[in-house]
């Protein structure tokens, strides 16, 4: 996995909102369904698992397939019961596990 | 949730099987060098090579639409209505279709979705993703991108935290497929 996921959230957030996190992570998600040149079927190489939590409480995760497009973008929403950090990460076939974390603070 | 738990317990066996099954024929290859080498390193090597016990892995053979749907509903009729699609009719770049499932729930503590499974009927893979919320998510909603071989069903199914499955079913039509045919 290569380059930093792209995270957007709302500029102004208050306790109690519920606010959607747009994720977006270059990633080839090859499917494995492939044939290269040669003929020999291309190795699955995917993001399959997905995981947001707030404070450690686990808020969203998603196990994706290869039915997944490349540069997997992924939207959910998450209710703020106050200042703190959403953790995001996301895991592929060859084991490799990219974290980003986002302070939310209120306004 | 146990039950996909379940499922990815499933493919590690498998995973499992198939470099067992790698390490078995290297085993029986080695065998006979080991037998010369000694009787007690024979031994030690017996017990890792029963070949009759090990089936032979089917990737060929992924589970279809309608075994998936079968195996996540246990035969219960999901409810219609609760659960749309956002997703265009006509999708010219079945590589990447965008799409939003929501779930019309409170999403509180006693009332929650807890997965929405996004399946196609008609991709090389049934299953397209699992999506699992919490009562911290707000709502119960999600986008992505999906990819589409061709023409085709797309089908949401919902498994809310009182038992009850919600589905959702929708036809698109993709000009030029995805999933790199």
């Amino acid at each position: 996995m290569t380059g930093k996921p792209r995270i957007n959230i709302p500029k102004s957030i208050k306790a109690g909102d519920i606010i959607e996190v747009r994720t977006l992570i270059s990633h080839v998600m090859e499917t494995g369904n492939r044939k290269d040149a040669t003929g020999r079927v291309v190795p699955r190489q995917i993001i399959h698992t997905f995981a947001a939590t707030f404070e450690g409480k686990d808020v969203f995760r998603a196990e994706l397939n290869s039915g997944i497009s490349a540069n997997p973008f992924i939207s959910f929403y998450l209710l703020v019961p106050g200042a703190g950090t959403l953790a995001l990460s996301w895991t592929d076939d060859a084991g490799a596990t990219v974290s980003e974390q986002v302070a939310i603070s209120l306004s | 949730m146990l039950r996909d738990i379940g499922t990815v317990g499933q493919r590690i066996q498998a995973i499992g099987r198939r470099q067992f099954v790698v390490s078995a024929s290297a085993a029986a290859l080695f065998l006979p060098a080991m037998l010369r080498a000694g009787p007690a390193l024979a031994q030690d090597a017996v017990p890792t090579a029963p070949p009759s016990a090990v089936p032979a892995p089917s990737p060929a053979t992924p589970e279809t639409f309608d075994e998936l749907y079968a195996r996540l509903t246990k035969g219960a009729k999901p409810t219609e209505g609760k659960l749309t699609f956002e997703i265009p009719e006509i999708a010219e770049n079945g590589n990447t279709v965008p799409f939003a499932v929501t779930a019309d729930s409170p999403m509180t503590a006693e009332n929650y979705v807890r997965s929405i499974h996004l399946m196609s009927t008609a991709n090389p893979q049934a299953s397209v993703a699992l999506f699992y919320f919490t009562p911290q998510s707000g709502k119960a909603v999600v986008a992505s991108r999906m990819r589409l071989a061709k023409t085709q069903d797309i089908v949401a199914l919902a498994e809310i935290s009182n038992g009850e499955f919600w589905v959702a079913r929708t036809k698109v039509t993709v000009t030029i497929g995805g999933c790199g045919g």
